[in-house]
């Protein structure tokens, strides 16, 4: 099978389990409705594995409308598929990481009440995922992003009776639409100013934009463009500033936060810069601004982790940490890079969440790392891959993380040899946060598995307190079904090896040639110093990566050996942990700070707009003047038969003497 | 020598008159039929003295219809005061504004 019906099968076979199972699952009962939708993911995988080989090895390419939408004048807006190594890419990532997530999940939510609606929720979201990817429109892709954008919320809040969750889910909406206005605006400015929606369309018509100034200001059009487009990426990526609802939104399941907020969902923005490469690439001030908000996301969020003793906030955070490297790597000019970040962390971060999911399962749903320890006797499969998803994270050679995570530096250190403005503080982020994640990815991993089996502590509390109700404390901790296990092995595999096995077609191969541009300058350099995953390897145990990543994985040991080094740390740093622990204030800005600004401009709208102007003013107003003059006029109505026969007779009078004077004219 | 304007002004003079007894009375309801009635006799002059004048009798043909019509709606109308009467007990015109509510 090929063509336009492999795509669609690929994309609608989730979208009907999804249908068939959101609509029926209270008749199909549990068994069927993970069977339905696990068959409809794999039925995508399938295809997209295929299509993938088929591109890889057949150069296949395919850019075509599918369906008119609309017509406006002379502009249509259709519905297409957009086909080449970059949406394979996509496509692969999106159907396995589903998958994986779909198979776990049949573990994870075993006794949860909504077993259905979660899984047509994922199988929805799996949809939308994959019309963001492949579309060749900007109106396809905002569809995509805005359905993503409703499964996350719907997921978020899936526990709806908890107030929290649904605390959370209204925040991420909300921060999501800041985005989205910005993302609307920037595309409605392509529309403007090109004429047109269409990938393929707008890069053909680039060069007729060079120079042009927007609406009479002295900015260049292009980069107006840009960074109204990366503000919706700011906002679906979580970058600072709106990166605040992406912690909360672990307020969800687990394997909610390993698909949506961790692997696929959130790097939405980064794909689409990364498509809009051509675009991006005539505006230097855009692309040091995402340099700068990446480097800011890469150090500062990831510092962040460091205080977190939720198990799934410290990965939340290291996601935000990872995603601004993705950003770095796009404002750095390369594209590719961020792309090939994007692959490995959504493998290893998938894995580090579902790993986390199944510590949580074991420890039935606690989540603080305080009431855990020593688990690694009692759960060994989770335990290696937890420890193979933060090598990966850490950047330790050859795991997947480290060829992607060093390229990202090279092309941070390339940028500033190149002079891009404020490059040296993106530089300086993105070593010292290697540092970072080191130390908080290997603080979460002694946390849970090493140390004092702090749980037996918290069960015996228990227990004195209620002699009835704990049937916990009774049972040891064990590993989790092999539903949750088997993903998790799946996932392991690919963050030790997707490093080095990806890594010629991210890079100097012609895999991602007339589909991804890297800034000329990258490109220049990749060029003239092709680099080899064993090159790497040998060139790193001299450089300083690796050692600083060392170095986190021996400080998050020591800390975790001597609670005197932690004391004296926190002694030193007090303002400054106090600060990390207000999430640097961003939490208090949005709720105190703007929200309510927000809510001010909107009463004040009300009271004066609305109320004062429109109802006041406009509706009431006007019958206040009809009631006015007929108050006037009802003087002349006094009921009495003569002085009607009086009106009449001086209206004929009138009348006549009217019709009489033109006759006679 | 009495001429046509003469009759006419006549017929003018009586009809502004029981105009003016419809507009200015407030009294009696009786004067406003009885208005009506002579302002149908001012017209009845009018097409009298024009049949007179222009000798020809179709004007005084009209002036049978006329006073026919002007006898029945006598009838009628003071049928009508005596429900009115009846109902209200009193045939004074300033009491007659129900229609403003």
């Amino acid at each position: 099978m090929t063509g336009t019906n492999l795509y669609l099968m690929i994309i609608l076979s989730p979208l009907i389990a999804s249908a068939i199972v959101g609509l029926f699952g209270f008749a199909l009962g549990k068994r069927a409705s993970h069977c339905l939708t696990i068959l409809g993911v794999f039925i995508s995988t399938l295809g997209s594995y295929y299509l993938l080989n088929q591109v890889l090895n057949h150069g296949l390419s395919y850019d075509g409308p599918l369906y008119t939408w609309l017509s406006v004048g002379a502009q249509t807006y259709s519905v297409g598929i957009l086909v080449d190594s970059l949406t394979a890419t996509m496509l692969t990532i999106v159907t396995s990481v589903s998958l994986m997530v779909h198979i776990y999940t049949i573990g994870y939510m075993e006794h949860e009440d909504g077993y259905s609606r979660f899984f047509s929720y994922i199988s929805l979201f799996t949809f939308m995922m994959l019309m963001l990817v492949m579309s060749n429109n900007f109106i396809q892709l905002f569809f995509g992003w805005e359905g993503v954008g409703l499964v996350s919320y719907l997921l978020i809040g899936f526990y709806f009776k908890r107030e929290s969750a649904v605390f959370a889910n209204l925040k991420a909406f909300l921060i999501n639409r800041i985005g989205d206005l910005g993302f609307l605006l920037g595309i409605g400015l392509v529309l403007g100013y090109f004429g047109t929606l269409n990938y393929a369309e707008v890069f053909a018509r680039l060069n007729t934009m060079v120079g042009v100034n927007f609406l009479g200001t002295n900015w260049s059009a292009i980069t107006v463009i840009c960074l109204l487009l990366f503000v919706g990426a700011m906002g679906k990526s979580a970058q600072f500033p709106l990166h605040v609802w992406l912690p909360d939104s672990m307020e969800g399941p687990t394997p909610i936060s390993a698909l949506i907020h961790a692997a696929t969902m959130v790097t939405a923005g980064i794909f689409m810069v990364a498509r809009l490469s051509p675009l991006y690439n005539l505006s230097e001030t855009a692309l040091s601004f995402i340099a700068i908000i990446g480097a800011i996301n890469a150090l500062f969020l990831g510092l962040l982790g460091l205080i977190q003793n939720d198990i799934k906030r410290v990965v939340a955070y290291s996601t935000l940490s990872q995603l601004g490297y993705m950003a770095v790597a796009l404002g750095c000019g390369a594209y590719t890079v961020g792309i090939f970040h994007l692959m490995t962390h959504a493998f290893f971060k998938a894995l580090l969440f579902l790993a986390a999911g199944s510590v949580i399962v074991a420890m039935h749903h606690e989540q603080d790392m305080r009431k855990m320890g020593g688990l690694w006797k009692y759960m060994p499969i989770t335990y290696a891959v937890t420890i193979i998803g933060n090598l990966a994270l850490a950047g330790i050679p050859p795991f997947a993380g480290f060829f992607s995570k060093d390229l990202i530096l090279e092309a941070a250190s390339n940028a500033h040899e190149h002079h891009m403005f404020g490059s040296s503080f993106v530089v300086f982020c993105v070593y010292a946060a290697v540092f970072v994640t080191a130390c908080y990815s290997f603080r979460q991993l002694f946390m849970t598995f090493h140390g004092q089996e702090r749980f037996r502590n918290v069960y015996a509390q228990a227990e004195h307190h209620d002699h009835h109700d704990d049937h916990h404390g009774h049972v040891e901790p064990h590993e989790t079904p092999w539903v949750i296990t088997l993903p998790l092995i799946l996932l392991a595999i690919p963050s030790v090896i997707i490093g080095w096995v990806g890594f010629d077609k991210f890079l100097g191969g012609e895999f991602f040639n007339h589909v991804i541009f890297n800034a000329q300058f990258f490109a220049d350099k990749i060029a003239e110093d092709p680099i080899t995953p064993l090159h790497m390897i040998a060139a790193s145990l001299h450089e300083l990566p690796v050692y600083l990543a060392l170095s986190g994985i021996l400080v998050a040991f020591i800390a975790h050996k001597s609670p005197v080094f932690v004391a004296t740390v926190k002694q030193i740093f007090k303002p400054a942990i106090y600060v990390m622990e207000r999430k640097y204030f961003m939490d208090d800005l949005f709720i105190n700070g703007l929200a309510p600004l927000g809510r001010g401009l909107g009463k004040l709208l009300w009271r004066v707009g609305d109320m004062l102007l429109i109802d006041g003013l406009v509706v009431n107003g006007s019958a206040r003047v009809v009631a006015l003059w007929a108050k006037i006029f009802r003087k002349a109505q006094t009921g009495y038969v003569n002085s009607a026969a009086t009106y009449m007779v001086v209206g004929i009078l009138i009348l006549l003497t009217f019709c009489t004077s033109l006759i006679l004219k | 020598m009495i001429g046509m304007t003469h009759y006419l002004v006549l017929s003018a003079i009586l009809f502004a008159l029981s105009v003016m007894g419809i507009f200015l009375n407030r009294k009696n309801i009786i004067v406003v039929l009885m208005s009506i009635e002579l302002m149908l006799l001012a017209v009845n002059f009018n097409f009298v003295t024009f049949s007179s004048f222009l000798h020809s009798i179709d004007g005084q043909i009209f002036v049978f219809f006329t006073l026919t019509v002007a006898a029945a709606e006598a009838a009628i109308g003071l049928a009508i005061l005596i429900i009115l009467f009846r109902n209200l007990r009193s045939i004074n015109v300033q009491d007659m504004n129900q229609l403003k509510e």
